[in-house]
């Protein structure tokens, strides 16, 4: 693949923040002192009026977002995984998903590759605690034209919506008019041996994997599940009965995330071999993005070594 | 206030309590004492204070309030009731499958309730967004909450009080009351969160100390906090738990037990009794 312009997803979400405001005036985006790193700080310089720092306080956060929610407003409220999804995760289900309130959470750093900072800020457990929350909306885009996309979209969904962004710079490889829609997948590469179902920065991995299986004659599809909830069940099932194996890939514990969502899926309609990679149940550590990715098997590389004596089974 | 209207309001407070004990009695569980030590202050709110309109429950422009202290679901749902937003009747189905009335207020369920809360320390972060989302849009309604002396030891509360200063919050009427007491016991053994007056004063609040259970009392201070401008204020408001029953007052175990039959009879003779002594018509 030629060699492609890498932006971080939390980059995309600060500038489709700006254009979201200037299109809508009911847009409003709150932050916890992160504003610089979330990249809201963009939305800040363009919109100063509807930009709310509520200081290092989360939770309060979330009820503020809730309040100005029913005052006709679009709240993004703007932090990292861990703070939006695990520190106010009882604010977000009380006082957001009950009432199933029109906020939007744009949680960045999500994942190991938040890279040096360690264990305590690398939240590997969002999708799980998001997606167990009635009514609310579960996304990770994998690249920047998805991410972009996924605020317009947000923006369009009367309800609650979770997005995750990340920190690190990736390939980005939709081109010029890629289209999202909420809640669908995206065939990326069609395939029959197998089928990897990826999110996030796991999408693009996914199709490198693809390539080099291809050239061992191995025919993998390669699907982008940018929606984690509700999930694309069609996608899957079809996925399931034409392939006969699935792979599942995420910057996420195996716990309670996308390959646990395909599971629930497949275990019903379609039960066929799936193998979760992503995070093994483990705490992260510190160290450089990509070599923590590579530790954990989080690479095209880690997928091939994973899904080899899978293939073989 | 006016001595006539004074008696009117004493006297709506008593059929709030009444229902009260209704609805919890009918329940078989729900937290009456809270409701009953608030019942002055809900009457006050829904009957004299709040730009609101009952018909027209969603009507734009209208003042909010957010029950913090959710618990005391019973005395928000009695004064919603006689103020005209559903049926006395829905009352007696408090906490039932198929009512309207859940433990905690539900905004999606029940007509008049702005916030979805009981979990505590969560309201005053809700009502801090309709103030700030009050003033973005222009809106020049005012926002009440009602928290309790316990849920003040959620921290949340603390982040609020700080948000709503920060952000001079002036169209924010917080009211804590101060009814001493907690599920497990007095709050000066459990958590004391005394000096509360000062504390909020130090937050950033213009802080008006009043008697929760006085209507002469809440009118003025209610009056003082519109006067309020560049910060947010708060009442903090004295009650007594239990309020108008007299084997109730005062005593934590009524926090959230129902009362049973014999109970019950006592508590609705004692206040059939202050209704008729506040000159009120029997079964009116």
């Amino acid at each position: 693949m030629a060699e492609l312009q890498k932006i971080a997803t939390r980059e995309s979400y600060g500038g489709a923040l700006v254009q979201l405001g200037a299109q809508h005036k009911n847009v409003v985006v709150l932050d916890a002192d992160l504003s610089e790193a979330t990249k809201t700080a963009m939305f800040k310089e363009a919109h100063p009026d509807r930009f709310f720092n509520t200081g290092i306080a989360e939770a309060n956060m979330m009820g503020v977002a809730a309040g100005l929610s029913t005052c006709g407003l679009v709240p993004f409220a703007s932090t990292f995984a861990m703070f939006a999804a695990g520190r106010a995760f009882e604010q977000v289900r009380n006082s957001i998903g009950y009432p199933h309130l029109n906020v939007k959470i744009g949680a960045t750093h999500g994942g190991i590759s938040v890279g040096e900072d360690g264990a305590s800020h690398q939240c590997n457990e969002d999708f799980a605690l998001m997606r167990s929350i009635p009514g609310m909306v579960v996304a990770c885009p994998a690249d920047d034209a998805e991410a972009k996309a996924l605020v317009t979209a947000a923006y369009a969904h009367e309800g609650p919506v979770y997005m995750r962004f990340g920190r690190m710079a990736v390939p980005a490889f939709h081109g010029e008019g890629y289209t999202f829609t909420l809640g669908k997948g995206e065939v990326l590469r069609e395939g029959t041996d197998v089928a990897i179902i990826a999110t996030g920065l796991m999408v693009y991995e996914a199709l490198v994997a693809a390539g080099t299986l291809a050239e061992e004659g191995i025919s993998a599809r390669v699907i982008n599940m940018a929606t984690i909830k509700p999930l694309d069940e069609k996608l899957v099932l079809r996925a399931a009965a034409e392939c006969g194996r699935i792979v599942t890939a995420e910057e996420h514990s195996i716990i309670g995330g996308l390959g646990e969502a395909v599971c629930g899926v497949t275990a019903r309609h379609c039960p066929v071999p799936v193998l979760r990679v992503g995070v093994q149940d483990v705490f992260g550590h510190s160290g450089p993005a990509a070599a923590l990715l590579q530790e954990f098997g989080l690479t095209a590389a880690g997928l091939l070594q994973q899904m080899r004596p899978f293939l073989k089974e | 206030m006016q001595p006539a209207r004074k008696a009117e309001l004493e006297l709506t407070a008593c059929k709030v309590r009444q229902s009260i004990l209704d609805a919890t009695h009918a329940a078989k569980s729900g937290h009456p004492g809270g409701s009953l030590g608030a019942a002055d202050i809900f009457t006050y709110l829904y009957f004299e204070e709040m730009d609101i309109d009952p018909q027209n429950p969603q009507k734009p422009g209208r003042d909010r309030f957010v029950l913090s202290k959710g618990h005391t679901a019973p005395g928000l749902y009695a004064t919603l009731a006689h103020r005209g937003y559903f049926p006395l009747e829905d009352l007696l189905h408090l906490r039932q499958p198929g009512s309207h009335l859940q433990g905690h207020p539900s905004m999606k369920n029940t007509p008049g309730v702005d916030m979805s809360t009981g979990s505590l320390g969560q309201g005053i972060s809700a009502a801090c967004g309709m103030a700030l989302g009050a003033r973005i849009t222009g809106a020049e309604n005012r926002v009440y909450a009602l928290l309790g002396d316990g849920e003040i030891e959620e921290g949340q509360c603390w982040e609020a009080f700080m948000y709503a200063a920060h952000h001079k919050l002036d169209n924010l009427c917080v009211i804590i009351d101060v009814n001493g007491l907690q599920i497990d016991g007095p709050t000066a053994e459990v958590m004391d969160a005394q000096p509360i007056d000062k504390k909020m004063e130090a937050f950033g609040f213009a802080v008006f100390p009043v008697d929760g259970n006085d209507f002469d009392a809440l009118s003025a201070a209610f009056a003082a906090a519109r006067g309020v401008k560049g910060k947010p204020s708060v009442l903090v408001a004295n009650t007594t738990k239990g309020k108008g029953v007299c084997f109730m007052e005062g005593k934590a175990a009524w926090h959230g037990k129902a009362p049973n039959d014999e109970q019950y009879a006592e508590a609705k003779g004692e206040l059939d009794q202050t209704y008729t002594r506040l000159g009120g018509q029997a079964n009116g």
